[in-house]
């Protein structure tokens, strides 16, 4: 059923761009149905999932090679499900209000919002490595395509290809990961390798470079400049992509791969040190912003590094934790973006500073904002609180069995800490947008329409039940913390109160502290002000991009020069210096052994090949020594001629008619271009001195090598000749032309690429016509064209000569 | 002209031009791609070319048992083409292709792919070979190879290569000189 879902995803998602030419943006109205559908059939394999049995589905691949797509729906994709699925088609019907008929592309917007749905659905369903890379490569190009959805602003696009290099590249890293995973363990399905995780000298380094990859997905810091980036993109493509799903990708395969590998030796310090600061360093910059989109980014960027602490615990309490966190975070975070969205879409700014008055117009939208922040600071009784307890309740003293007493509290000092930033920036936000400024004049603008408020409502209420109930979310942490290893865990439940406990007075702390950060917050933005600027990876991003641009362009202008003598030197330098290395490498180790005499070396079989070997190198000879062109060119022809001779004196008749005949043809169509050069090659561009004594060399020693290696490589046979069984086959066949049959019969798979090569180049060569005849054009009018210029200048002895023979233009031959 | 008609009366007997010929040696108005014209090579080229073409059609078959085969067909074919663009120029090479360089290049293109797929749609190997035997009233038995299309698709690419590089290198320059040409006419005058 899994992969059905997945197909029907992408099905609905091609219908999508003709079905936007006539519904508008209630297009996104049919764009929801895939996701509601989804959502519907994770519902029903809940209680299964409650019991300890995902539902699993496999598609044989390529079974012939043991490649097989698993899928399996557990506790924690079921979580995912219902933010990709649940949150995202609440999101897909708010689009459907948020967008104007005029919006361009739309159809392109819906489509690549399935498609991406889909994606990430295959991200968190899949049980196979690889596959999940595949899945997850596939989750980044269409957040490329997503962020650049105004591909005709440049900031945009810039913004899709940051993101896109960032993500895409580390993904290799991970990708190179998951293959020294795969082979330490001998198998990609995850669910075996968690459950036995390989061990080796390689699986550290392997745990770096999946780490490396996940953080650069979720935007750890110091990778983290790609999502306020992001943010270029519509609104309701930051919420999905951006907030509850795409980034939590990399959470999502922390907290996957958590039970299997947290005691491996990097892990806990890369996850406690890059999340820890993730979340101080997001939430610090989340208090500077003033649009109310980039604030909710980077506290984002400071939630995923929260869930990112959490995730990699390993812990049974954190697998509760998890579960509950990744919930409450992608309820708030998703009503808050929506919100944010709906106040720009009426107002038309979100910058806080120019709003005043907006709680007072549209109430319920303050409301469910009000909730939602509510929950990001973790007040009670919402789901945000209910969550953080349990949170807290993973790093308390002894609860991690790898950290000692002062680790754990320092972690957990830090968790309060970013959660104080995370109260000041949540109070900021709805403070900011809503309430009444005495200094900010009002505007005039429409007030919202219920369905436009409905998903927003709907989100808020889904931030506020689970915290008055959290029995309906527990059973879910609790079957994914039945995964963990550790079994003898402590009891531990989902609740809003535990009894006076370490946790509740780490909340009241943060609550109480994060109200003074807020009384003062106008000394604590002075602060920030007179605080150094922390030195930030884009920069190095940035030094990156340009590093790669400025290193092409640099050996682009030293080996593209366009000399000719320069390329073959290069060509043949190259030729000499690896091949031709290990030949005579092999030749000194005898590795290669050739009998230089009693062998079977003969002079000649019949003294016409001596003549035709004179015929070839005294023409050879000539061609090089030879000033005019048209001669040289004969010479070459007639080297040419005397190699068909050779060979039908070896017996290849096939062979010889095929050269003369290519032969005549190459001379022909160089005659045409002979045309327009000079007659004599020009002093100028003959080489002189050393480099002319180079080229010489060069050119005898690849020579020498071509024959030495033609002699030796006839001793070097190990294996009777592949043509041996050719005969029979031909006799077999009918046919007495054993090259026409191999070409057209035995090898015919070869003769269709070649003659698919030669197509290419024939429509390159009709494609160059067709360039050169705009050129062309130009030439005759344009003398001011830059590109016409060296044209003209290689005309010009050709109009002169012309104008020397038919003597009708002798001024202007002398001109 | 005219006026000798006036003066002498009309006799009945052979129109003027009775024993001029009734067509050029080659179909169009000849401008030679290089140099003057040369009536020799255009005898040559109305002579030879015929036969060139037969000539490749016979490698072409003959391919299967002798020298020969698609590859060499279609070289000898485009020697021809080449040939009339030497004698006649572009013009006289325009006329005397059946289609546009592009178009020979994908019928090639399809009849060798069609030929090498055709199997797979009888649940077959791509590219079997298939061999009919029948009887034809002069040529007697005759077997005919399936690889013989996948043959003339190769010939047709290789005279469709030919062609579009003579058109590239020959025709489009030689236009361009011309324009060059008229154009430094022009400003010389």
């Amino acid at each position: 059923m899994l992969p059905a879902l997945i197909a029907l995803h992408v099905a609905v998602a091609v219908v999508l761009p003709p079905l936007a030419v006539r519904l508008g943006p209630r297009v996104f109205l049919v764009a929801a149905v895939p996701l509601l559908a989804t959502a519907g059939w994770a519902l029903l394999q809940l209680p299964g999932i409650l019991d300890g049995r995902p539902a699993t589905a496999s598609v044989p691949w390529a079974p012939e090679l043991g490649l097989v797509l698993d899928f399996r729906l557990d506790a924690l994709a079921l979580t995912m499900v219902a933010l990709i699925s649940g949150i995202g088609s609440l999101i897909f019907v708010y689009a459907a209000w948020y967008f104007s008929a005029s919006e361009r592309a739309l159809g392109r917007l819906a489509a690549m919002m399935v498609l991406f749905s889909a994606s990430m659905l295959g991200v968190v369903v899949t049980d196979n490595l690889l596959a999940l890379y595949v899945f997850w490569e596939l989750t980044t190009v269409c957040s490329f395509v997503l962020i650049g959805h105004s591909d005709h602003r440049e900031n945009s696009r810039r913004a899709a290809i940051q993101a896109l290099i960032t993500t895409a590249g580390f993904g290799l890293l991970m990708l190179i990961g998951f293959l020294l995973l795969g082979q330490a363990a001998g198998t990609y399905r995850i669910s075996e390798l968690v459950a036995d995780p390989p061990t080796g000298p390689l699986v550290p380094l392997a745990v770096v470079l999946v780490l490396a990859g996940a953080f650069a997905k979720s935007a750890q810091v110091p990778l983290h400049y790609w999502l306020p980036a992001a943010m270029v993109a519509p609104t309701p493509v930051s919420a999905y992509l951006h907030a509850a799903t795409m980034v939590k990708g990399g959470v999502y395969l922390v907290a996957r791969l958590a039970p299997g590998f947290a005691d491996t030796g990097p892990w806990l310090p890369l996850v406690l040190s890059f999340g820890l600061a993730t979340m101080v360093v997001g939430a610090w910059r989340a208090m500077r912003q003033d649009d109310g989109k980039l604030l909710l980014a980077y506290g984002t960027v400071s939630q995923l590094g929260f869930l990112t602490v959490l995730a990699g615990a390993g812990t049974p309490i954190s697998g509760i934790a998890v579960v509950a966190m990744l919930l409450a975070h992608g309820f708030f975070k998703s009503t808050l973006f929506l919100a944010v969205g709906v106040i720009d879409h009426q107002v038309g700014t979100r910058t806080m500073s120019r709003l005043s008055g907006v709680g007072r117009r549209m109430p319920v939208l303050a409301t469910a904002a009000a909730v939602a922040a509510g929950s990001m600071a973790g007040l009670p009784p919402l789901l945000g609180f209910v969550a953080k307890e349990a949170d807290f309740e993973v790093y308390l003293p002894g609860h991690h069995p790898a950290l000692s007493v002062a680790g754990s509290s320092a972690v957990l000092l830090v968790l309060a800490l970013g959660s104080v930033l995370t109260f000041g920036y949540s109070a900021r936000l709805w403070w900011g947008s809503f309430t009444t400024k005495a200094e900010v004049a009002e505007r005039r603008y429409p007030s919202a329409g219920p369905a436009f408020l409905a998903p927003v409502v709907l989100l808020a209420a889904a931030c506020l039940l689970p915290g008055l109930a959290p029995s309906l979310v527990d059973p879910l942490a609790q079957a994914h913390a039945a995964t963990m290893p550790h079994a003898a865990a402590p009891d531990y439940h989902l609740a809003l109160w535990h009894g006076f406990s370490l946790p509740l007075l780490l909340s009241v702390a943060v609550t109480a502290a994060g109200l003074v950060l807020f009384a003062n917050r106008e000394r604590f933005y002075r602060l920030q002000s007179a605080a150094p600027r922390w030195p930030d990876a884009e920069v190095a991003y940035h030094l990156f991009v340009h590093a790669v641009y400025s290193t092409a362009l640099g050996v682009t202008r030293r080996l593209q020069t366009g000399s000719l003598p320069l390329y073959l030197t290069v060509i043949l330098g190259t030729l000499l210096v690896v091949p031709g290395g290990w030949f005579v490498w092999s030749l000194a180790s005898s590795g290669l052994h050739v009998p230089m005499s009693g062998g079977d070396w003969r002079l000649w079989d019949t003294p016409v090949q001596l003549v035709l070997a004179l015929v070839v190198g005294v023409s050879a000879i000539a061609a090089v020594r030879e000033e005019r062109r048209f001669p040289a060119l004969l010479l070459l022809g007639a080297t040419g001629f005397g190699m068909c001779g050779i060979f039908v004196v070896h017996g290849a008749p096939d062979l010889a008619l095929t050269l003369i005949l290519v032969e005549t043809l190459t001379m022909i169509i160089l005659i045409f271009v002979l045309r327009r050069l000079p007659a004599r090659f020009a002093s100028g561009a003959r080489r002189v001195g050393w480099p002319r004594r180079l080229t010489a060399v060069v050119c005898a020693l690849a020579g020498i090598f071509v024959a030495g290696v033609l002699a030796a490589s006839t001793y070097a046979r190990s294996l009777p000749p592949a043509s041996v069984g050719y005969w029979e086959e031909a006799e077999h066949a009918g046919s007495a032309n054993l090259v026409n049959l191999i070409l057209a019969d035995f090898r015919a798979m070869d003769t269709i690429g070649e003659i698919t090569v030669l197509v290419t180049a024939a429509v390159a060569v009709a494609s160059l016509v067709v360039a050169n005849r705009r050129t062309g054009g130009e030439n005759g009018g344009d003398e001011g064209n830059g590109a016409a210029k060296p044209v003209m200048a290689r005309n010009e002895p050709v109009i002169g000569r012309e104008g020397h023979e038919t003597s009708t233009g002798g001024g202007h031959g002398s001109g | 002209m005219a006026q000798d008609d006036e003066r002498v009366p009309a006799v009945p007997g052979p129109p003027d031009d009775w024993e001029a010929p009734r067509e050029r040696w080659l179909s169009t108005v000849v401008r030679p791609a290089f140099g003057p014209r040369s009536m020799l090579l255009e005898v040559v080229a109305r002579m030879l070319i015929p036969a060139i073409l037969v000539f490749s059609v016979y490698l072409l078959v003959a391919g299967h048992n002798r020298p020969g085969g698609g590859f060499a067909g279609g070289l000898v074919a485009s020697m021809a083409f080449v040939l009339r663009y030497v004698a006649g120029g572009r013009y006289e090479l325009a006329a005397g292709i059946p289609a546009r360089p592009p178009v020979i290049l994908a019928l090639g293109l399809l009849l060798s792919g069609g030929t090498a797929g055709a199997p797979l749609l009888f649940g077959e190997p791509i590219l079997r070979t298939h061999t009919w035997h029948f009887e034809l009233p002069v040529f007697g038995e005759v077997h005919l190879l399936s690889a013989l299309f996948f043959e003339i698709g190769v010939y047709l690419i290789v005279v469709g290569l030919v062609l579009s590089v003579v058109a590239a290198l020959g025709a489009r320059m030689e236009a361009e000189e011309e324009e060059t040409r008229a154009w430094g006419e022009g400003e010389v005058r």
